[in-house]
């Protein structure tokens, strides 16, 4: 399957290179996901298929078009072509536009980076099931005040993803995935319910956390959370717990984008080289961890991956670009290509990590006299361009040093700029989920919108 | 007996007629399973962006195949395919089937045309739309959005569309089919201004051709956009606390979508994992509410002339005069509380299992002024546009992104505030609504709704509204 895929992606191409096309590449990605799904110890749903997809970006005359299809038929390839070609005519010439130079192309045998594990293909779907109801009862288990679930889940996906194009590269490679995530519910005495949800996620099953301690996770967050309040507005210190900073993350993430950059739309704008974060921020794009969910032997464009430091002691140090971005900000692909089928390659992030320090997270708290610890935040409250950033909430207060009462419908907010400066701490409880690590931290102040 | 497009289509396409469907029906109840049903799907869908005054790229993709569910009381088997040939689909039906392990299969049932409305129709649809046509608007809007202010230093422009032919077989008997098309044209302009930058976005559409551009120009959706990023450059810090806040008519219809709309979805409340189990006939908001979804809205982004498993969309009241009438159902949860469909089962695709989802929700108009609520304020927050929200469904808990607001002080509308975050409780905020305008109006097609990992359009609406306390997530204090 793997050399079909590959074999199809070079066939686009060299269709395309027939009609006299200048450059193009084809992207020829197969999919499989199976899932099941429980609720209260019953299948609730099991879901088992297979998808694939070819797309094609035309580069003609330096105009630019994008075609994909579901349909991998030669018949229906051959449409996806001649489609793209004359769509590209409508594009204006950009002089930006193109393939990568092919001196950044991974032209040598890319690293294993670990991304296949074969024990997913044959993991059957009762194990899975199996898998579900054990994170789903330890849930039940933890503590009698869980009184409902909204489901445990494991599942799996097989991939496979080529990438070839008109200047020589032509290449594969198979990722596996897996994942089991529960949400528990408590009743509040107020009548209110309060949730909260654990999940694991990995390239491999044998680097799952243990399902149990999956549901358990789930449920102590869910727990933890009964009697929740609201909070008096004000402006404090704010522990930001690890799964939080991966939000943070996130958002940086966005912000680093080189096409962000080109649009002027990031707060990082101008600022290359500038001390924006506290000297104890340290942020690195890894594409090349081993088993990491965001890893990938080239990016999308089949440029060579590279580790690019984002953040080095607070001062920003670098966009993250694709060939296009790069060329238009006068700069070099950094390797990011992200690759969807329908529309050009766009800078996107791999792993994204946050240096970890070395107190412990109680002593992030322990100073603080009157503060927040953040565990979750909710909606889209950011603006990219002024880096205002205004986002609902919920937490625990902290008062002299320990975590106390829950708290919950809550606003934090800020600007990006200040609260990556006011970073004062970070703790050693380095987080790994899915795509990124994060440890908690602290920032020295914060406003908290509340009564 | 109604042979709509889209059948025809699907049959002229795929080879797929009622006996194909009803072979495939066969397999996917081989194992006695209750129900099954197949969604067949054809989708086409283009962009073309247009950026710094040229065409930047344009693409077109082409998606098909079909979902097949089987159900085994409220366990759910689900399993798709692109490939079409009856081997093919015989072999989704018979994964999908195994949720049911039954010894028997359960007899199959001749299907029945069903006639759908229309309320809208394929006609005059974009996506074959000569592309010169599009740029042509995309020109238009530009030079409106420059023309709007000197700081107006990039527009970025996008038009976006698909035509959706859709076909459903189900095992109780039923096939309807749709074909449906959405546009949407979207703008975002950047300000530059003395070192400032700021951004905003706007833009409309709607389950219409080229059409909708008669009513609403390309120029009024660059100049809204314009508009907004000029104005943020004069935006004040909003203030942090709880304050009273004026929703301006339209937009603001995604705080009923957040608050209230998804907890009102009926699979959480099958579940009782959602704040409004178990609370029909009571009073869940303010007596001046009364909060309608509405799937059969003329051209509306939401609408939709058949529900996603084959029933009819229809305007439903769910909360009148502040009391809780029903959930939105699908039919999975319809039969667990022993009614009926309400025409809310919806899916991204034909690669996703159906669940109730909202299609147009609003709030009907009440009889106020919307310039005596503003003037009933002494200190509050005006809020007109919105960049997106979201739901905690368990305890109530919503945001939403206000992008275009402003300070009310002594009763007028004062200093446009930054971008901000309200967030308030659901069940709490609507009984909070202390006046209700008779301005309502329904938000311009640009809202798309996330549920489980699924984006299906949808609509929103409301009259200019007073919520006498909601939490403000700004910066300054006091």
């Amino acid at each position: 399957m793997k050399e079909d895929l590959l074999s199809i992606a070079s066939d686009i191409v060299d269709q395309a290179h027939k009609r006299g096309v200048d450059e193009v590449d084809a992207f020829v990605t197969s999919v499989a996901e199976t899932s099941a799904r429980v609720r209260l110890s019953e299948v609730e749903r099991i879901i088992d298929a297979t998808s694939n997809a070819a797309s094609v970006r035309v580069i003609n005359g330096k105009r630019t078009a994008v075609c994909s299809t579901v349909d991998l038929t030669p018949r229906a390839l051959t449409e996806m072509v001649e489609q793209a070609i004359e769509l590209a005519s409508i594009a204006e010439p950009d002089e930006f536009a193109g393939l990568p130079d092919r001196g950044d192309l991974a032209l040598a045998e890319p690293p294993n980076l670990h991304l296949y594990d074969e024990q997913i293909e044959s993991i059957s779907i009762d194990a899975m099931k199996d898998i579900a109801l054990r994170c789903e009862q330890a849930a039940f288990d933890y503590d009698k005040k869980v009184t409902n679930s909204d489901g445990a889940e494991m599942g799996v996906t097989r991939g496979i993803v080529a990438l070839a194009n008109s200047a020589g590269f032509a290449a594969s490679y198979p990722l596996t995935s897996a994942h089991v995530i529960v949400e528990a519910i408590c009743d509040d005495n107020d009548g209110k319910k309060r949730n909260d949800s654990w999940f694991t996620v990995e390239r491999a099953l044998h680097r799952l956390e243990d399902a149990e301690e999956v549901g358990r996770k789930a449920a102590a967050r869910a727990v933890a959370k009964i009697g929740a309040k609201k909070l008096a507005t004000t402006t404090m210190p704010v522990v930001w717990e690890a799964p939080v900073v991966r939000a943070l993350l996130g958002i940086i993430g966005q912000a680093v984008s080189g096409e962000m950059l080109y649009r002027r739309s990031t707060f990082l704008a101008e600022l290359e080289d500038s001390q924006v974060g506290s000297e104890l921020l340290t942020i690195t794009d890894d594409p090349l961890l081993e088993g990491r969910l965001g890893s990938r032997p080239f990016d999308g464009e089949g440029v060579a991956s590279r580790r690019v430091p984002l953040f080095e002691a607070g001062v920003f140090r670098e966009f993250l670009f694709d060939s296009y971005n790069a060329r238009r900000m006068g700069r070099n692909t950094t390797g990011a290509a992200g690759r969807s089928l329908s529309a050009p390659p766009a800078p996107g992030t791999s792993n994204l990590v946050l240096e970890p320090g070395d107190i412990s997270p109680e002593d992030l708290c322990a100073g603080v006299v009157e503060g927040l610890l953040l565990t979750d935040l909710m909606g889209f409250g950011v603006n990219m361009t002024t880096g205002d950033f205004s986002r609902g909430a919920q937490g625990f207060r902290i008062e002299s040093g320990k975590v106390t009462e829950p708290v919950t419908e809550i606003n934090v907010s800020g600007n990006l700029k200040d609260m990556l400066a006011n970073i004062d701490a970070i703790a050693n409880d380095m987080l790994w989920l899915g795509a990124s690590g994060a440890p908690s931290l602290r920032m020295s102040k914060l406003t908290v919108s509340g009564t | 007996m109604a042979d709509a497009a889209g059948t025809t289509y699907i049959r002229d396409k795929f080879g797929i007629d009622d006996a194909i469907a009803s072979s495939v029906l066969d397999e996917a109840l081989a194992f006695g399973g209750d129900y099954a049903e197949l969604f067949f799907e054809h989708k086409d869908a283009g962009s073309i962006v247009y950026e710094q005054q040229v065409v930047k790229n344009a693409t077109r993709s082409l998606s098909k195949g079909m979902g097949v569910r089987v159900l085994a009381g409220e366990a759910v088997g689900y399993a798709y395919t692109e490939d079409l040939d009856l081997a093919a689909l015989r072999r989704a039906a018979a994964t999908a089937a195994k949720i049911a392990s039954r010894d028997e299969a359960t007899p199959p049932v001749d299907v029945v045309h069903y006639e759908t409305p229309q309320y809208y129709t394929p006609e005059g649809n974009t996506v074959d739309v000569p592309p010169r046509d599009k740029v042509e608007l995309m020109q238009r809007a530009d030079q409106a959005a420059r023309a709007y202010d000197s700081s107006i230093a990039r527009a970025d422009i996008n038009f976006v569309d698909e035509i959706k032919h859709i076909a459903i077989f189900t095992s109780d008997g039923r096939m309807a089919s749709d074909v449906q098309p959405l546009v949407r044209f979207n703008v975002s302009c950047l300000s530059e201004r003395d070192g400032g930058r700021q951004t905003a976005r706007w833009g409309g559409g709607g389950r219409m051709g080229m059409a909708y551009f008669e009513e609403t120009t390309p120029e009024a959706l660059a100049e809204e956009a314009a508009r907004q990023a000029v104005l943020l450059q004069s935006a004040v810090e909003a203030p942090a606390g709880t304050f009273p806040v004026v929703l301006a008519a339209g937009d603001s219809g995604i705080l009923l979508h957040e608050a209230i709309g998804h907890g009102l979805e009926a699979d959480f409340n099958r579940k009782k994992t959602s704040n409004y189990s178990d609370r029909i006939g009571e009073l869940v908001a303010s007596e001046l509410c009364t909060v309608v979804d509405d799937g059969t809205i003329q051209d509306s982004r939401g609408s939709i002339n058949v529900d996603d498993e084959g029933n009819m969309p229809q305007k439903n009241v769910v909360i009148e005069n502040g009391v809780l009438q029903g959930y939105l159902q699908d039919r999975l949860s319809a039969a667990a509380f022993g009614t009926k469909p309400t025409g809310n089962g919806r899916r991204e695709s034909f690669k996703h299992y159906p669940m109730p989802r909202m299609t147009n929700t609003y709030m009907l108009g009440g009889d106020s002024s919307p310039e005596d609520i503003i003037k009933s304020v002494n200190r509050g927050v005006y809020c007109v546009a919105f960049s997106g929200g979201q739901v905690n469904i368990s305890n109530g808990d919503f945001v939403f992104s206000v992008t275009e607001g402003y300070m009310i002080e002594g009763g007028k509308i004062t200093s446009p505030i930054r971008n901000v975050n309200l967030i308030g409780n659901g069940p709490e905020v609507l009984t909070k609504v202390t006046a209700v305008g008779h301005d309502f109006e329904l938000s311009d097609g640009r809202w798309t709704c996330g549920k489980d990992g699924q984006s299906v359009p949808v609509g929103v609406g409301i009259p200019t509204t007073l919520v006498s306390a909601i939490t403000v997530g700004g910066t300054s204090i006091g």
